[in-house]
Parts: structure tokens; C-alpha cells; sequence
């Protein structure tokens, strides 16, 4: 291990740290609010636009990341639609997590008793109250690890950008690599900056979920 | 011929080209998913051992392929192996090694989650009834852990399928390589790379789509979350 290298090029880790941190967070934010809008469209069966979200969904679920990226950044352009590299890493972020979310919060969305919407709709709360007070409070509870494992994952699979040549952490590492040939200290370093970013997310993902953890009414679940 | 790049995806055998490509990702991920299912059963097993050593072990396991991309333990495989041990692996090993090293953890944790949430009561009362260790395992645990355990484990597979998309990474020739290679020969039909990566996606979406549904019947089914 040769630490000169490692200490003359944490300054590069540090800069791709900081594009992987910051296009994962735009997609995690994107992600969430359009898993938000999906699941609240599925789950009030609003017409048209459930049949929409479904679809979407499946679709999104069911392709890698990798070849959707290929196919914003290399394809459209061929049929004249030209997005920025940054602009295809958050669409296509937003694309894979906004299922993944929508899928979080369904689960949480179910686990909230019915008569507990039902009791919201009688005390005349309109549907947009009944939501943001009644509902989804309840849900979050319920959702936060999975919504939480989302977004680790999120940021986990913005090592893909490297295709769409953004300078993120796997791209610094991949650069350094072939240029400098010190295989083992560049992937050390790309270990411990991937487990700098994702340890503190861990940790604020299971504080949160602890003082999330309080609603509880109409649900059986042992604590 | 110009403007119309869907006609490169039928000239001579591009088609079968690009299936052919699937299929290098599709073995892999075979492969892998055999491997992920046995060796899983047993990490989760250990997940629950007495031993603290064995728990740790899986636990450390665990926290690595959670917190690691699975492209940076592609490249450490790929390319570390070769520089630490002196080991030349080929991408297509290397791909069924640190997916199976993920797949197992996954597997094992989702395992030992299935035989976790199983009432204790369930144990208790069989062995009240009389019945044996081997029985109790066989007759009760056994098919509510499969039930529980079955439409996740298949859900897992679906994101290995996804996942075996990165060995392009590792120079490996799958699907994304082929298409690639298909879009530099007709480069004289500029909206060719279009047609081909709709087709790439197309082609992961009815692969991965039907076992997802097959996933969602079977929880459904079984009425266990």
C-alpha cells in the first residue's frame, strides 16, 4: 500500500463524493415525491392516472438502471431528444427509485387501518388533510425502513453514472486506475469513501425510524 | 436505407445477436441464483446460530454488500484479485462470484426474516401435540417458512437478472456490448443506438416482468406480507 498516492489523491475522492452524494440526493428527493404521487394514485384510485402509475411501476421495477441510463443518453439523441449527462443521471434515478418508493409507500399506506380513513372522511377532513394528518403519519411509521433502504440503494446505484462520464466516485477510481496502475490503493480508497457516505445515512435511517416509530393505531404489530 | 433504424434489429442475425447477448447475462444470473438459493439457506442458518463468531461473520457479510456497490465488488473481484493474489478471473467469473457473495447474504437474511416472523406459538404447540424435532421442522416450519420465504426469494432473483447488466462493465460481451457493437456497424443509420437500446430495455422488461407477477400472485395467494 502506498500511502503518498492515497494521500495526494483523497482531494479527487473527495470531489467525486461529492457529485455521487449530490445527484443521489437530487434522485432520492425527485424519487420520493414522484413515489408520493404514484402510490396516492394507486391507493384513492384516481382514474386514468393509477393505470398509469401500474404501468410505470412494472416497468421501471422490472429494467436495470444501466440499460435505462443507455437508453436516455445514448439513444434519445438519435431521435433528437439531447439531455445533459447530469439531466439523464437524475431522470434516470428518478425513473428506478420513484417505483421503489412508490412500492415503500404502499406498504405503508396498507398497513394504516381503513377505518382510520374512513373515520377522516366522517369528521368532514377533505381528502388532502386526511392525508397530510391522518394518513400518512401513520404510514411513514411503517415505511421508513423500506423507504430508508431505498435510498441507500439509490445512492449504491449512482456508481452507474460513470457511463453518462460524470465525474463520480467509480469514475475518479476508474480514471486513476488505468492512468496510474496502483490497482489496490485506488479501490481502498473507493471502498472507504462509498462506506463514508453510506455509514452516516445508515445511521440517521435508524434514528429516524426510532422517533418515527410512535402511530400505531388499528395495527397489530408487536413492538 | 435512411430514417428508419428499427430495420438494422432484422439485418442478417442482429436479432439473434442481441439474444444471444441476453443470454450471457441470463446464465450468469442463473448461475448465480443456484448458488445464491443453497449456500443463502445456510448463511441464514448461521444467522441464527449459537455461535457469536458465526454471527458476526454473517453480520459483517451482510453490512458489506449493503453498503457496497455491486460495481465496486465487481472491481475488486476483477481487477484487485488479480493485482492482491495474483488470480486472473474472467468477467464471467468474477460476475457469478460477487453475485453469489451478495445473492447469499440477501437469500440468508430474507431466510432467516421468513423463519423469524413464524409465532413461536406454532413450535410450542406442535411439540405440545407431541411431535417430534424432525417433525415439528418438517410438518409446521418447513411450509410456512416457504410460503413466506418463496415470493421474496423470487423477487430477489428478478433484481440478480437486473444486476448481471453491470458485467458490461467487466468487458464481459452481454446484451449492451452486442448492441453496441451492432450500433458501430450501421452507424450510417443515425437512429439505430434509438432502436436498439428500446430493444435492450424491451427484452429485460419481458424477462423480468412475468417472474415479478409470478411473485406478486404467490403472495397474494398465500396471504402472507
Amino acid at each position: 500500500m502506498d500511502w503518498s498516492f492515497v494521500s495526494a489523491h483523497v482531494s479527487d475522492f473527495i470531489g467525486g463524493a461529492w457529485v455521487t452524494l449530490r445527484f443521489g440526493l437530487y434522485g432520492v428527493l425527485c424519487s420520493l415525491v414522484l413515489g408520493l404521487l404514484c402510490c396516492l394514485a394507486r391507493y384513492f384510485r384516481v382514474p386514468v392516472l393509477k393505470s398509469i402509475a401500474h404501468g410505470y411501476i412494472e416497468l421501471a421495477r422490472n429494467t436495470p438502471l444501466l440499460v435505462q441510463l443507455f437508453f436516455l443518453y445514448a439513444g434519445l439523441p438519435r431521435v433528437g431528444i439531447r439531455l445533459s449527462a447530469e439531466a439523464c443521471a437524475v431522470i434516470g434515478l428518478t425513473f428506478l427509485g420513484g417505483a421503489y418508493m412508490a412500492e415503500g409507500f404502499r406498504s405503508g399506506l396498507e398497513s394504516v387501518d381503513k377505518s382510520q380513513r374512513e373515520a377522516g372522511e366522517c369528521l368532514g377532513l377533505t381528502r388532502w388533510q386526511n392525508i397530510r394528518y391522518v394518513l400518512l403519519p401513520q404510514a411513514l411509521a411503517t415505511a421508513a425502513p423500506a423507504l430508508f433502504a431505498n435510498v441507500i440503494f439509490l445512492i449504491k446505484e449512482t456508481s452507474m453514472f460513470s457511463v453518462l462520464a460524470m465525474m463520480d466516485l467509480m469514475n475518479v477510481a476508474d480514471t486513476l486506475r488505468t492512468s496510474g496502475g496502483r490497482t489496490i490503493e485506488v479501490l481502498f480508497m473507493l471502498v472507504v469513501a462509498y462506506l463514508a457516505l453510506l455509514l452516516p445515512v445508515s445511521l440517521i435511517a435508524t434514528f429516524t425510524e426510532r422517533r418515527l416509530r410512535y402511530a400505531g393505531f388499528g395495527n397489530q404489530r408487536s413492538v | 436505407m435512411q430514417g428508419l433504424g428499427i430495420s438494422v434489429l432484422f439485418k442478417g442475425i442482429n436479432f439473434q445477436r442481441l439474444l444471444l447477448g441476453l443470454w450471457v447475462t441470463l446464465r450468469i444470473a442463473l448461475i448465480t441464483i443456484g448458488i445464491s438459493l443453497v449456500l443463502g439457506l445456510i448463511f441464514g442458518l448461521l444467522m441464527m446460530s449459537r455461535s457469536k463468531i458465526a454471527r458476526a461473520v454473517c453480520r459483517v457479510w451482510l453490512e458489506i454488500v449493503r453498503f457496497m456497490p455491486q460495481l465496486v465488488l465487481l472491481y475488486i473481484v476483477y481487477f484487485g484479485f488479480a493485482r492482491l493474489f495474483g488470480v486472473n478471473l474472467d468477467g464471467e467469473t468474477s460476475a457469478v462470484i460477487v453475485f453469489s457473495f451478495w445473492g447469499t447474504a440477501e437469500m440468508g437474511d430474507l431466510f432467516r426474516g421468513a423463519l423469524t416472523s413464524i409465532p413461536k406459538h406454532q413450535r410450542e404447540s406442535a411439540a405440545a401435540l407431541g411431535l417430534t424435532k424432525a417433525q415439528i421442522n418438517r410438518y409446521i416450519l418447513l411450509p410456512q417458512t416457504a410460503r413466506r420465504l418463496l415470493p421474496q426469494a423470487i423477487n430477489l432473483s428478478t433484481r440478480i437478472i437486473k444486476t448481471t447488466a453491470l458485467v458490461k462493465m467487466i468487458n464481459v460481451t452481454e446484451v449492451l456490448k452486442v448492441g453496441q457493437q451492432i450500433i458501430g456497424q450501421f452507424y450510417r443509420e443515425p437512429s439505430a443506438a434509438f432502436w436498439v437500446y428500446a430493444t435492450v430495455f424491451l427484452l429485460y422488461f419481458l424477462i423480468c416482468w412475468p417472474i415479478s407477477l409470478l411473485a406478486g400472485r404467490l403472495e397474494k395467494y398465500w396471504g402472507v406480507s
